[in-house]
């Protein structure tokens, strides 16, 4: 926690105000049973009624003072704790934005979405808590003890010992109970995974009729959790009673001993008044530092996890303002050498892409075929320096890309993923993504020629329909073509396309193919695909397999001279057809 | 001041409940839950006799709890009786013969509290957990008699939701709230007839403080909610927007939209500050308003009951008591409007998993008369099928086939029209709404759906596997098989080799998702387990779009070994498959627009002519 501490600092006078209010009303609270006390020994017993009257009007006043400072605590610490929150919430979304690939490989999205979402939320409420309760309990706690001691000092010792055997008592009931604690949660999660499953697969179990196989399975694993669950409880059910026994038993020997005192005049009725409050007060304290310390180092984690995100150092920076230069055309890309691997180093073991060498010209389509693992995602996502080379070097038209301005380098790369991710917005939005101000007749441009505009114009909203989950939810080829129109709205030099095509039936893959061809017939695409009917038409064909470049050449050359390509096409199209494709013809 | 009783074990701020994390003192000792945000129930009370109907199952545990609740009210309300006894009949008059008996009936009470308090914890647990369990017994087992529609409409994670938080929420409620509603309302009648007791003055002075702490706590949680629903409300537009952001952060970043979405970032951020400082600052307060509400009445009874003792009206020990007895019952007022939002929001729970339970299930557990001996030859007929998963869109019409046994059937086709359909119809996932399937002459509507199943063996798109070892999961095919016809039937579906090739072989354990197994892999596992079941009718999706070459082909082999023999309806993606097909049928939009074999539709010079020349008119340069 002390890791953030930086950003407590712009809200530090609240952090310091805030506790210490909290110890004035503290103190205010005590001394309402010390007076409640001065009532009945110098007002009633010696019958003193001004004494009644005064003491009346200061507790009035205690009790004024106590709210004050009660509600003023509770808004110093509200303050501290929501800007704390809401900075720290700012810091890590900007921090996220900067993030290289490597990066966001290293923390997986649900967790960064949790890191960003409910961690946040509890180090906020730990702030909070810390500024109010973490300093509420204690004071209670020892300024009652304290109270008691000043009163009667040998009741206070009483009260003292209590405090003491308790709080050994409690820490003994809490170490032994968290195996326990553990131990449920792993039935639980077995239990969850159980029916998890079911859900998922309720068409195989279904299909192979197994539901009476699965209810049994369920229930020992049910009723596993259930006795396990029982057990914890009824341990954990042991604490209340033993420590309020504890404390009543205290209390029984404050009153026995206190009421001998009075009998020898060594004490006065009013102590036991007040004693009898503080032994309460106590108790109730101890019982909220130890919940409270439960939820300390739960938000512990969370912080620590909020800070593994901030310390990230992003390799490549992002989001400088670069000066704008004059807009890179691509005449030429070129890959020389390449190798790159995910940690960084040269070893051969851990090369994804070894001595990768590509030259492409204004016009040529790039296809890049192998099997999946094969690294042919990576080795596009070099391109617009989602990654950088770990040896070898990337230029256009000369330059290396390193030596660009970054956001220049991308808004000159068009790339459609693999996965067609769309956000939530209409879908002129979507499509408008990498160019907010583009007109309606640029964005149906595009539409058009990723094969989109039919289906668009036919739902009853067109491009103002919204996307989403509380939209329409479109099918895997329509998600599809609306990212590749987004991608082609920018009209970049460089298209990438990485197995854009997959959920696309053969006709409207070939539409797409030959109205890409028309419209980019000016800049140089890369392509990677499963199908060798993707594939075919291109220029340059790489087969690559384990990082390697295996094959190269247009389709004709590949089918006579690759294995692996070979392999591919027989896998594809059956025996027969090899030949067929030799030939270039076929009968019927 | 006092804020809770040492001797009163039920009232929730002395007592440790179940679980540390329940200890929820919000700073200033105000209540945790004043801010939660009401979720309505539709029926509650309806909703209470079906949980009433689970809890009456243990009798035994309910009436134990129900006593011992009853006893340690009592036993809370006698320790501030007897304390003020002690001090007015011994302390006071300095009369102390009899005191020390008196302190130790006072330990005896405190011990038999104790003991008490244990004991109904102790049935409690098992009186919620066994309640809890069966609920959940009952869930699992409806979800096996539902539908296949049940499960395609639900999203899972919502499923799940029902399944473990609101089934939890239940079982938390049950064990805090319906014991602190028993206790707290015992506490609440027992301490004014105590207070009545001792003095009728003082009670009256003591009641005049209660309306007030009332209304001043319904005022403030009035604008506490509206601004902590607002609150949640924009908390959760942050969240989504994170969320989405995350999701398609690599999206963001080829577009170069990050300093865009920061700036969209700082705006809800903002918004988001500005209401949590409000919202956190009402919230807050509550806890110094109750403190100060104790305080008050505190410096009423002591006050007005120096006044009263001044003038001989009452004795000291009577204020003593009267401060205990007033926190014993104002708390439980407050408990009692706390507890009522948990109590709302376990019963609006509880109706959504009522809600699953009772839907109606695709068949009884009785099975429906048996019509059949198994099925065997695996003859299949579909006439003029006509089915839609929406009542006004068709997505089927007028279906007509026709497969002798044996034979194997291509679906070909663009993608939703129709070919998956055949399937769900098939295997009655779906009922259909007109036309006929027939199977070896028998109508399949007229089949138990049990024994209709166990005739035809799937091999779905993906390839589910479960947790369990690799020997298991194939086993899935036919229960009582022996290690032998397992590892035969991997053999036959290609597995057996990469199978002996892992560390453990067949014993190797495969995680939920099959996460440590290739795709092809699991593919190859999920046609083992076809073969062991031995179907005569086989239904094979083809599509595999992520499995490399090598094993690609062993896929193939597989399946072709697997169709031997058996009627075969396989969503075909490979020319191949659809080449050696017995008939080819071309689904376009909801109809057979072709039939016929390879040849036969080249001819024809239709959709499925065009298709096929798409693969090669590029060669043709």
């Amino acid at each position: 926690m002390w890791g953030l501490a930086s950003y407590i600092k712009p809200y530090l006078k609240f952090v310091i105000l805030g506790p210490l209010f909290m110890i004035l009303e503290v103190f205010f609270d005590l001394m309402q049973p010390t007076l409640a006390a001065h009532i009945v020994d110098f007002g009633v017993v010696p019958r003193d009624f001004n004494v009644i009257e005064r003491t009346g009007l200061l507790m009035a006043a205690v009790t004024v003072l106590s709210l004050v400072t009660g509600v003023g605590c509770n808004l110093f610490a509200s303050r501290a704790s929501q800007n704390f929150g809401a900075d720290i919430r700012e810091a890590l979304f900007r921090k996220v934005q900067t993030f290289s690939f490597d990066n966001m490989n290293k923390f997986q999205s649900g967790s960064l979405i949790t890191r960003m979402t409910n961690d946040v939320v509890q180090v906020q409420n730990l702030l909070q808590m810390a500024l109010q309760g973490l300093v509420r309990a204690p004071s209670l706690l020892i300024g009652s003890v304290v109270m008691a001691l000043i009163i009667n000092l040998r009741l206070g010792l009483i009260l003292l010992g209590t405090l003491i055997v308790l709080i050994v008592v409690l820490v003994l009931l809490i170490r032994s109970s968290s195996p326990l604690f553990a131990a449920v949660q792993t039935k639980l999660d077995a239990v969850n995974t159980r029916i998890q499953e079911n859900l998922a697969g309720i068409r195989v179990i279904k299909a192979f009729v197994r539901s009476g196989y699965e209810k049994g399975q369920f229930r020992e694993v049910n009723r596993d959790y259930t006795e396990i669950s029982i057990r914890a409880a009824r341990f954990i059910a042991l604490n209340s009673p033993i420590v309020t026994f504890i404390m009543n038993s205290c209390l029984v020997a404050i009153l026995l001993y206190g009421g001998n005192q009075v009998s020898s005049g060594l004490g006065q009725v009013g102590d036991l008044i007040a004693f009898v409050n503080y032994v309460v007060q106590v108790l109730s304290s101890l019982l909220m530092v130890s919940g409270l310390l439960m939820n300390v180092s739960q938000a512990n984690v969370s912080a620590k996890r909020i800070r593994e995100v901030l310390d990230t150092h992003s390799a490549i920076e992002e989001m400088k303002q670069q000066e704008k230069t004059a807009p890179i055309r691509a005449e030429h890309v070129k890959l020389e050498q390449v190798s790159f691997s995910y940690n960084g180093s040269t070893a051969g073991k851990d090369l994804i892409l070894k001595d990768i060498s590509i030259e492409a010209r204004r016009g040529e389509t790039v296809a890049i075929i192998g099997a999946t693992g094969s690294g042919k995602s990576t080795l596009v996502q070099l391109l617009p320096r989602l990654y950088d080379v770990t040896s070898g070097s990337i230029q256009i038209d000369g330059t290396d890309i390193r030596e660009l301005p970054l956001i220049a380098l991308r808004k000159r790369i068009g790339m459609i993923l693999q996965d067609a991710f769309l956000f939530t917005g209409t879908i002129r939005d979507n499509i408008a993504f990498g160019k907010p101000d583009a007109t309606q007749e640029e964005i149906e441009a595009a539409a058009i020629t990723a094969q989109a505009h039919d289906f668009i114009s036919k739902l009853p909203e067109g491009y103002s329909t919204k996307l989403g989950q509380r939209g329409v939810n479109l099918s895997g080829g329509q998600k599809q073509r609306l990212s590749i129109a987004r991608a082609l709205l920018v009209k970049p030099p460089i298209l990438i396309m990485d197995d854009s095509t997959s959920a696309l039936d053969l006709i409207t893959e070939r539409r797409l193919r030959d109205a890409l061809k028309q419209l980019t017939g000016d800049n140089i695409t890369f392509l990677i695909a499963q199908r060798i009917s993707s594939v075919m038409e291109a220029q340059q064909i790489l087969v690559i397999d384990e990082g390697e470049i295996v094959g190269r050449g247009t389709h004709a050359e590949l089918l006579a001279t690759c294995d692996v390509y070979q392999d591919i096409y027989r896998s594809q199209y059956g025996k027969q057809e090899v030949s067929y494709g030799k030939q270039q013809s076929f009968q019927s | 001041m006092a804020n809770s009783n040492p001797s009163n074990p039920n009232a929730s701020t002395s007592k440790a409940p179940a679980s540390f994390d329940q200890m929820g003192f919000r700073p200033g000792g105000g209540p945790q839950h004043a801010g939660v945000p009401r979720v309505r129930s539709k029926n509650a009370s309806g909703t209470m006799r079906r949980i009433w109907g689970y809890l009456k199952q243990q009798r035994q545990a309910l009436l134990w709890v129900i006593l011992c609740t009853v006893l340690t009210s009592v036993l809370a309300l006698l320790g501030p009786y007897l304390i003020g006894r002690m001090i007015d009949d011994y302390v006071m008059p300095k009369q102390f013969e009899g005191f020390v008996g008196m302190g130790m009936i006072l330990l005896g009470v405190y011990l038999l509290s104790a003991l008490f308090t244990w004991f109904q914890q102790y049935m409690a647990s098992s009186l919620s957990q066994n309640t809890v369990r069966d609920m959940r017994e009952d869930l699992f087992n409806q979800y096996q008699r539902l539908p296949v529609q049940f499960f395609d409409q639900k999203t899972h994670g919502e499923l799940m939701s029902r399944t473990t938080n609101d089934i939890a929420n239940v079982s938390n409620t049950l064990n805090q709230t319906v014991v602190q509603l028993i206790s707290s309302v015992l506490m609440l009648v027992g301490s004014l007839v105590m207070m009545l007791t001792l003095s009728l003055w003082m009670t009256l002075i003591t009641m005049l403080t209660i309306p007030l702490i009332a209304f001043i706590t319904k005022r403030i949680s009035k604008y506490m909610r509206h601004y902590f629903s607002e609150q949640q409300k924009q908390l959760g537009e942050v969240n989504g927007f994170v969320q989405e952001n995350i999701s398609g952060l690599k999206v963001v970043k080829v577009f170069g939209r990050e300093e865009k979405a920061v700036e969209q970032f700082r705006e809800i951020n903002e918004q988001l500050r500005a209401i949590g400082v409000k919202a956190q600052s009402l919230s807050g307060s509550m806890g110094p308003m109750m403190n100060t509400m104790r305080n008050i009445s505190f410096l009423v009874i002591a006050v007005f009951g120096a006044v009263f003792a001044y003038h001989d009206m009452i004795t000291v020990g009577i204020i003593v008591s009267f401060l205990n007895y007033s926190n014993q019952f104002s708390q439980p007022i407050n408990q009692l409007a706390n507890q009522y939002n948990m109590f709302q929001s376990a019963i609006a729970g509880a109706e959504r998993v009522f809600e699953v339970l009772d839907l109606k299930p695709e068949m009884s557990d009785e099975e429906a008369p048996r019509s059949q001996q198994a099925l065997i030859h695996g003859e299949v007929v579909f006439e003029n099928v006509c089915f839609g998963y929406k009542p006004e869109v068709d997505v089927l019409k007028g279906v007509s086939l026709h497969a002798h046994p044996g034979q194997m059937i291509a679906l070909v086709g663009p993608t939703g029209a129709g070919k998956t359909t055949v399937i769900n119809l098939l295997t009655r996932f779906y009922d259909i709404r007109s036309g006929r399937i027939m199977i070896d002459g028998k109508d399949i509507q007229q089949l138990d759906k049990q024994v209709l199943r166990q005739q035809i063996g799937l091999v779905l798109q993906d390839a589910y596997v479960f947790s369990g070892t690799i020997r298991d999961n194939i086993r899935y095919g036919r229960l009582d098989a022996t290690d032998r016809e397992v590892e035969e039937a991997a053999r036959l579906a290609n597995a057996d080799a990469f199978i002996r090739k892992l560390p453990h072989g067949y014993d190797t354990l495969l995680s939920a998702e099959g996460g440590n197994l290739s795709q092809g892999q699991r593919q190859l596992l999920t046609i083992a387990r076809a073969v062991l079941a031995n179907p005569c009718i086989l239904i094979l999706d083809e599509a595999t779009s992520s499995v490399d070459t090598r094993t690609e082909l062993h896929i193939q082999e597989a399946m072709k070994t697997l169709m031997k023999g058996r009627t075969s309806f396989v969503i075909a993606h490979r020319l191949s498959t659809i080449q050696e097909a017995d008939a080819i049928l071309v689904i376009q939009d909801g109809r057979i627009t072709e039939q016929g074999t390879h040849d036969q539709l080249i001819a024809r010079n239709g959709f499925y002519n065009r298709m096929y020349q798409n693969q090669f008119a590029a060669t043709a340069q």
